[in-house]
């Protein structure tokens, strides 16, 4: 039986992955969930079929999204995650001892409770107990909250579906306001390739900027997600993520990772040409 | 109301049973069915398209219904417990001016509150009668224009027992209702009809937790905004009729109006909608009003804001509110409402109904969900943080002003007339409109002096961004005043 799983990355374009078995199938309030195995990549997770991660290159994403903003200021106490179900950027903070309390704010309990079952490799830390799960908008829960954490990571889907709102000028101005003086806003950047992401990617990035002094994007190569070029927003206050990197204090800590290392730090921030182009255009 | 039936839409059945038939046509829109214009099939589908389609025996003619338009009137009067439904394809404004038509000849007069739709008094200019206005109340804390007192109503009955009608809107667009069924009870006592522009009280007909509908306490006709907050396409309503009001007759008036050529799309979302509204619209009503509720609260937890509710009923000016209005005073916070509005839409992507002098108002209906709703409070949240002004003693505090009428508007509107500076006019009786649009409820009809107060008015709204309508002069700067009284 050949059984694939296809996405398309724009309309004329499709990506897909042969399926050994489907794991899981369910629809919840806000989106359809499946997780599915494949030899190439383990067990990856969907929703409403777009790819979320998989089992073979989660790392590059989660090591990304937390690593760079903690190497950059290593004495990060409180960290909000806005989405993040699946638990992997979780499992990333929660190998820093020095973090003291991690709230995750995911919309879809569903969501947590298929990984649990079926990837427990990226939900191994959901129940450390410096981990605080809220089930509920991530725009509702920040909108209460003022000048209380060092880092906000956005670890959310596109900005079509559930997490629209998460790319809204609104939210920004909103984790603005919950971060301390020298807090560290990162987010899942969308992509500058296709046109469709390309337009979330430069829209994130104009809103974005209204609020912050320092905004730098940085790039990672994720081979299962649209072009297989990704990008991040590192948004703050205080720091700029390349003059203020503490790479001896990061490499001090001795952690073993995928992806990241300190060098590649200082080179994720130099962008390509076109994607320069695009930001310039933001810009204006 | 017949459960089983309201399963029914018979115009909607037509229109499939038509396309089943795949008829040749050689009769108008002549797109035919789409294929004479492809851009536009392409951008509304074609499905939207192919039942464009004009009067023909099996999809009846709305202008004499005979059968499936005939059976869906019916329908439409069952489920919202009148005797008659009339389907209208020209807006609630239609619904509105045809009641005000069946209701009075040229010369007769109807007690009106002045805070009407400019439809209402439009019908007067059409029709010659005489509005015999009983001022609202107002909110002192808001500074919106309220209901009418059952005192001012008796008082104005009492004062001219030769009116034919009395007109009441429930609720008004803020969402205030008048004592709509003592009202009524009166009127009727003094041989007045009652009608009723329901424009923004469609829901009420479907759910007990919000205020009573017109025909559940009597009226004899009502104009119902079914694509306001029902559900249906923009410009479909009904007129609802009730009592010993003459079927025949509402047709005839309707008729002297309305197109020939009504459209079929308009007329199959007021079929589906209905038929959503008899089965479901209990359901969807109670979680509009938990979402609005929802939306108060953590409006008022910002500060500054006051989303207003039930707690402005007094028994008489608000002798009831419509929980489902989201209506915000923005006063307190130093932005006009028309501000708040502009950067809703400008900077947050955020269209709501209208803003005005002190207040901005978003529907809540039947196609929002919570993460919408957060995004708008967010959105307000964020407006205060960024935008709000300390100093307020330069705002203009209410939304209303007593107009001194001179003539009739038909009169007016009539009279000979020149233009003059709008700076300049003030003494004068003005020969037109002039509103802010939304709302479109006249700052000066025809026939109304023209007083410094409503000059300041003016200027400031047009100052803080309002969008003004109603002169020959499409840029409002100069306006018509009556020349000879």
């Amino acid at each position: 039986m050949e059984l694939w799983y296809t996405e398309e990355h724009s309309d004329n374009v499709r990506f897909s992955i042969r399926v050994d078995k489907q794991l899981y199938s369910g629809k919840s309030e806000f989106q359809r969930i499946d997780i599915l195995y494949s030899n190439e990549f383990g067990t990856f997770l969907t929703l409403d079929s777009l790819m979320m991660l998989t089992e073979k290159d989660e790392f590059i994403y989660h090591d990304m999204i937390v690593h760079v903003p903690m190497a950059v200021n290593p004495a990060i106490k409180k960290v909000l995650v806005i989405g993040g179900g699946d638990g992997g950027t979780v499992r990333e903070l929660a190998r820093y001892k020095t973090i003291e309390q991690i709230d995750l704010v995911e919309i879809d309990e569903m969501v947590v409770e298929a990984c649990r079952k079926y990837l427990p490799t990226t939900t191994c830390s959901l129940d450390d107990e410096r981990v605080n799960i809220y089930y509920e908008d991530g725009l509702r829960f920040v909108r209460h909250i003022e000048n209380e954490y060092d880092l906000i990571i956005v670890d959310s889907t596109d900005s079509f579906g559930p997490g629209e709102s998460l790319f809204t000028k609104a939210f920004y101005g909103n984790c603005y306001k919950a971060l301390k003086e020298d807090g560290i806003l990162v987010n899942q950047h969308e992509s500058p390739y296709y046109a469709a992401y390309a337009n979330s990617f430069k829209r994130a990035h104009s809103r974005i900027v209204e609020f912050f002094p320092i905004t730098k994007v940085y790039e990672a190569h994720i081979p299962t997600y649209p072009s297989g070029y990704w990008m991040f927003g590192f948004a703050s206050k205080k720091y700029d993520p390349v003059e203020d990197l503490k790479a001896d204090e990061w490499n001090a800590l001795k952690l073993e990772t995928g992806y990241y290392n300190t060098d590649l730090h200082r080179n994720c921030f130099s962008l390509p040409n076109y994607v320069k182009r695009i930001l310039e255009d933001s810009d204006e | 109301m017949d459960v089983k039936r309201q399963r029914r839409a018979p115009i909607l059945e037509a229109l499939e049973e038509y396309k089943e038939m795949r008829i040749v046509p050689f009769d108008v829109p002549g797109h035919k069915r789409g294929k004479g214009n492809r851009e536009l099939t392409e951008f509304l589908g074609e499905k939207c398209l192919t039942i464009d389609v004009n009067s023909m025996k099996p999809l009846d003619n709305l202008c004499h219904p005979i059968s499936v338009i005939k059976e869906a009137e019916a329908l439409a009067a069952d489920a919202f417990g009148a005797k008659h439904a009339f389907l209208m394809v020209g807006g609630t404004t239609s619904a509105v001016q045809s009641m005000i038509m069946v209701a009075c000849k040229r010369g007769d007069k109807i007690i009106m509150p002045r805070n009407v739709h400019k439809s209402a008094i439009n019908a007067l200019v059409v029709c010659g009668a005489v509005p015999v206005y009983v001022n609202p109340g107002i909110n002192k804390e808001v500074g919106i224009p309220l209901g009418m007192s059952y005192e001012d109503v008796k008082k104005a009955i009492l004062e001219n027992p030769d009116a034919k009608a009395v007109m009441v809107n429930n609720p008004t667009y803020y969402g205030i209702c008048s004592p709509l069924k003592a009202i009524t009870e009166l009127a009727h006592e003094h041989g007045m009809l009652v009608l009723a522009d329901e424009a923004h009280g469609t829901h009420f007909y479907f759910n007990d937790n919000l205020p009573a509908s017109a025909m559940s306490v009597g009226a004899d006709m009502a104009s119902v905004s079914m694509h306001k907050t029902g559900g249906s396409l923009t410009q479909s309503s009904l007129l609802l009729i009730n009592n010993d009001v003459s079927k025949g007759y509402v047709r005839q008036i309707i008729n002297l109006t309305q197109t020939t050529s009504a459209s079929y799309l308009l007329m199959s979302s007021l079929d589906i909608s209905r038929r959503n509204l008899a089965l479901h619209g209990k359901e969807i009503f109670d979680n509009v009003i938990r979402m609005v509720e929802y939306a108060r609260d953590e409006i008022n937890k910002i500060g500054g804001y006051y989303a207003f509710g039930r707690e402005l009923i007094n028994g008489d000016t608000v002798f009831d509110f419509d929980v489902t209005k989201l209506s915000v005073h923005t006063r307190e916070v130093g932005l006009a409402g028309i501000e708040v509005y502009d950067l809703l839409r400008d900077e947050y992507g955020i269209q709501i109904e209208f803003g005005d002098i002190g207040n901005i108002l978003a529907i809540v209906s039947v196609g929002d969900n919570l993460l919408a709703i957060d995004r708008l409070v967010s959105s307000i949240s964020e407006i205060k943080r960024l935008y709000a002004k300390e100093d307020i003693t330069m705002m203009l505090d209410h939304e209303y002003i007593d107009p001194e009428v001179v003539m009739t508007p038909q009169d007016a509107f009539y009279a000979p007339k020149t233009s003059v500076p709008i700076k300049e006019s003030c003494g004068a009786v003005s020969s037109e409109f002039v509103m802010c649009y939304p709302p479109g409820i006249p700052i000066l009809a025809p026939g109304e002096r023209i007083t410094q107060d409503i000059l300041d008015y003016i200027e400031y709204a047009k100052d803080k961004g309002c969008s003004l309508t109603g002169t020959q002069d499409i840029d409002i700067k100069n306006i018509n005043i009556v020349t000879q009284l």
